[in-house]
């Protein structure tokens, strides 16, 4: 009994160590990028050891970034142009998801929709879909409603495999629990399989809101018209780099508010996946 | 070993119960491979009475459930539930499974009325919210009503899917395997509380499993099934009074039951 405290020996007591990263905010660790970058940019454009035209110094590319910015924010024609391409990303998604949404319930739910229809839309999706951007402009003229037809016709099909792909989600014993309680064909869609895919539905439309934005300014280049992405090819026909980036630069905006939309949306509508992985904005 | 006593012995006046289930002459071949799932299986449920089936993977036992649920027509036979053919879904058949199949979506009292909304409508899945928080109540998680099933264990979640099946207050319970994906212990709990419920409602209850110990501690009769094609081959009338507890297991009477039926389906897996 006695030598129990004798032999009674220091507590094991250790640290894990942690990772340097993990110490530091995630803000911080993106402004050490963004100076990083920057810095080499600055100093491979002040050396000399590229064209102006090809890559401008960060100092002209920021004097851009403000001319741009006041434009915008006082009214100019730059504003107009970021409507117009608003309003064609607008009403691309808003088409896009109608379409998409209808042909996934489609492939997904009918026998028709997946052993005639699917094979279709994997022909189709597999064209390179800027291609058809002189039929849309022949078909629709060089407004605004050629441009939505590209960007629409390009952010459909992510939308349609990932509506058909969250019907299939529903597992078998869900299934089986509806058939049990007498669920009808149209209840079972309603009530299980639609929610259920509903997480594959946003991975969709995220990818859609890439696809709307590539399809409007693709549309703008060719097209010509009133939009940004028509700002953007002017600029860069007059060798104006600066321009090009800073426009770029305000482009981003428009497409990750949008991306962000439907981020807020999913969480929203999913409130019960709570995916937590490393991340978050994904 | 002679297992006589085993099928008398304190055996409910059972002649005088009225039957609920009715399975005669019942066999199911798959058209698809021509395999005999079930071949003349007759069975019957007495009012209150807990039976199990027990077999080997790939007896049949599953497909008998699904069959006596409506969820598969039978290839020829007569399936009786409450005196009236059994060709489909039905309201007074309360079937669980597996898994407890919550929609994530739903609120466990949400999830409960689930059936009622299906069949009845919003209407009547409203004004069912009382008797599901009863139940909830009966399973002790009342204070679960608006958790949603991310929220809730293994067990719990088990729980709310008894409620939902005694939400139509069912003539029959068919029980497919209801506990096998939870852990040993709250197995056993689920299972004395399955016991409880049954007891408290009168319940007659249909059990397929492949665990022993929980078909004896469970059943008033054991069906023994035998693949190929599958088929009752004994019937086990288990005499050990009620209210079971776990502490039975370690009964010599409990080790002879089980005993008895391992020899029939060990005799059956090497022949």
């Amino acid at each position: 009994m006695s030598d129990m405290t004798v032999s009674r020996e220091a507590d094991t007591v250790w640290v894990e160590r942690e990772a340097f990263i993990d110490r530091i905010p995630r803000s911080v660790a993106m402004l050490f990028l963004f100076v990083v970058v920057v810095g080499i940019w600055d100093l491979v454009t002040r050396a000399g050891w590229v064209s102006p035209i090809i890559l401008p110094t960060p100092a002209e590319t920021l004097r851009d970034l403000i001319f741009v910015g006041q434009n915008l924010v006082t009214g100019g024609y730059m504003l107009d142009a970021l409507w117009t391409t608003t309003l064609t990303v607008f009403w691309g998604f808003l088409i896009a998801t109608c379409i998409g949404f209808s042909l996934g319930v489609l492939v997904g739910e009918t026998k028709f929709g997946e052993r005639a229809v699917m094979p279709y839309l994997v022909a189709i999706d597999t064209m390179p879909k800027v291609a058809f951007a002189p039929l849309f402009i022949a078909w629709l003229g060089f407004d605004i409603a050629s441009k939505v037809a590209l960007a629409a016709f390009i952010a459909t099909f992510p939308i349609v495999v990932a509506t058909a792909a969250g019907l299939y989600a529903a597992n078998e014993n869900e299934r089986m629990l509806f058939k049990s309680i007498g669920a009808s064909r149209l209840q079972t869609l309603l009530r299980l399989k639609l929610p259920t895919g509903l997480p594959y539905l946003f991975t969709g439309l995220k990818i859609a809101s890439v696809g709307v934005m590539a399809g409007a300014i693709m549309g703008e280049f060719l097209g010509g018209g009133k939009g940004f992405g028509a700002l953007i090819r002017q600029s860069a026909s007059q060798m104006n780099t600066p321009r090009v980036f800073a426009l770029i630069l305000y482009l981003s905006l428009l497409g990750l508010a949008l991306y962000f939309i439907v981020v807020w949306a999913q969480r929203r509508f999913v409130f019960w996946n709570k995916t937590d992985r490393p991340g978050g904005l994904v | 070993m002679n297992m006589e006593p085993l099928s008398v012995k304190n055996a409910p006046a059972a002649a005088a119960v009225r039957s609920v289930f009715e399975i005669e002459r019942l066999s199911k071949t798959y058209a698809r491979n021509q395999l005999i799932a079930l071949s003349d299986v007759n069975l019957t449920l007495r009012k209150g009475e807990f039976v199990s089936v027990i077999g080997s993977s790939g007896c049949g036992k599953s497909t008998l459930l699904k069959i006596m649920a409506g969820l598969l027509p039978p290839t020829t036979g007569r399936v009786v539930l409450e005196g009236r053919p059994v060709t489909g879904p039905r309201p007074d058949i309360g079937i669980m499974f597996q898994q407890a199949t919550l929609l994530p979506w739903k609120s466990a009292l949400e999830n409960i009325v689930l059936p009622v909304e299906i069949r009845e409508g919003r209407q009547a899945a409203q004004s069912a919210r009382a008797r599901a928080m009863a139940l909830l109540e009966l399973v002790g998680l009342h204070e679960f009503a608006s958790a949603y099933p991310g929220e809730l264990s293994g067990g719990m979640a088990q729980r709310v899917s008894i409620c939902r099946m005694l939400i139509s207050d069912p003539a029959v319970l068919l029980l497919d395997e209801p506990f096998s994906a939870l852990d040993e212990l709250t197995r056993d709990f689920m299972n004395m509380e399955l016991q409880r419920i049954c007891m408290e409602r009168g319940a007659t209850a249909f059990l397929v499993t492949h665990s022993l110990a929980e078909a004896v501690i469970l059943s008033d009769r054991i069906l023994v099934m035998q693949a190929r094609p599958g088929q009752v081959v004994e019937e086990v009338t288990i005499d050990l009074p009620r209210p079971r507890s776990l502490e039975m297991i370690n009964t010599p009477r409990f080790g002879e039951i089980v005993a008895h039926i391992r020899d029939l389906l060990g005799r059956e897996a090497f022949t």
